[in-house]
């Protein structure tokens, strides 16, 4: 096809999908209207059913928890299968990793970065776990704490050296630690079918509103998706850097 | 608020058509790790703070992460 003529397609199709967008968009109610009765009830019962002032929190991982559930495993299974296609495969061998050979013109790292990302390694920890520990009570919770966890180890590889990361990072422990993340999640449902009679239900003595330790299993839920989030994206990281740095092919012919 | 909210729109607009326009894969990541933080900004102001920081996280850090990290692998293996 001719870039003319790619053009002419291009502009044809974008002026009928803006004018849908626009067509679409008028008919929305105003900004802040909401229609439905359920946001509405939610609103004024979540905090006194379950003394959860992040009333997001409560429906995630409270009224709609199984949903969650399945979301967190939406990501273990996601987490699972890159390591799967990533693995040692025959014909690789581990070499040493290519910041360590010498003679390699590759730029080293700047003693700024090294700097920078050493002062943000403990903030970024602190913060994520305050993220993770605070979902019930302000925006937040187990996965966005979770990611944020997982960015320091982010940092110890770009202020350090892989090896450094290898060294603090136990394969075998963030393997199991997500693993026990995503299992927790559903013990904590089975505990609420024990004690409560239906699964993920909301067991655990509800405090005092506001407080750090209230909200029943929303806060332990929190914990073990934080756990889940944190290891499988560290797992991740480290699985694409063990390819892309250590692994590499050694003779082998062929596709 | 209005003010607000059409500013970050139009801020997001320039940024979409920013990630499209950039045709370099590595400096794409970079320009749509960017467009993820403009968009956490928007429900930011949209009073969707929890939404802001799944989209801060997701799009501004983690996406382009693993874009990164896989656009090194596959640099790597076609070596």
């Amino acid at each position: 096809m001719r870039p003319a003529t790619r053009r002419r397609a291009f502009l044809a199709a974008a002026a009928v999908v803006g004018g849908l967008l626009v067509w679409g968009m008028g008919g929305l109610p105003p900004a802040g209207v909401y229609n439905g009765p359920y946001g509405l009830v939610l609103n004024q019962v979540a905090v006194p059913e379950r003394h959860a002032t992040n009333v997001v929190a409560a429906v995630t991982f409270d009224y709609r928890g199984i949903d969650t559930m399945g979301e967190e495993f939406i990501l273990f299974a996601a987490v699972v299968g890159v390591a799967i296609l990533l693995r040692t495969m025959r014909g690789e061998a581990e070499h040493e990793p290519e910041e360590e050979v010498r003679g390699r013109d590759v730029p080293g790292t700047s003693n700024a970065v090294r700097v920078a990302g050493l002062a943000m390694l403990g903030p970024i920890v602190l913060y994520g776990i305050y993220v993770v520990a605070h979902g019930h009570l302000t925006p937040g919770g187990g996965f966005q704490g979770g990611v944020v966890l997982a960015t320091g180890a982010l940092l110890v590889y770009l202020s350090g050296e892989y090896v450094t990361l290898r060294r603090v990072r136990p394969v075998n422990a963030v393997d199991r630690a997500e693993a026990a993340g995503a299992g927790a999640y559903v013990v904590i449902g089975l505990f609420g079918l024990v004690a409560g009679g239906s699964f993920l239900y909301n067991a655990l003595p509800l405090g005092t509103t506001g407080e750090l330790v209230s909200a029943g299993t929303i806060l332990p839920i929190n914990v073990a998706v934080g756990l889940e989030v944190a290891a499988g994206f560290v797992l991740l990281l480290s699985e694409f850097l063990e390819q892309t740095l250590v692994l590499g092919a050694s003779g082998r012919t062929g596709p | 608020m209005t003010i607000l909210l059409a500013a970050v729109l139009v801020l997001v607009a320039l940024g979409g058509t920013a990630v499209v326009l950039t045709r370099d894969p590595v400096n794409q990541a970079i320009v749509a790790s960017f467009y993820g933080l403009l968009l956490g900004l928007t429900f930011l102001i949209l009073q969707a703070p929890d939404v802001g920081l799944s989209q801060i996280t997701v799009g501004a850090v983690a996406l382009p992460l693993m874009i990164l990290l896989a656009l090194a692998k596959v640099r790597r293996g076609s070596r």
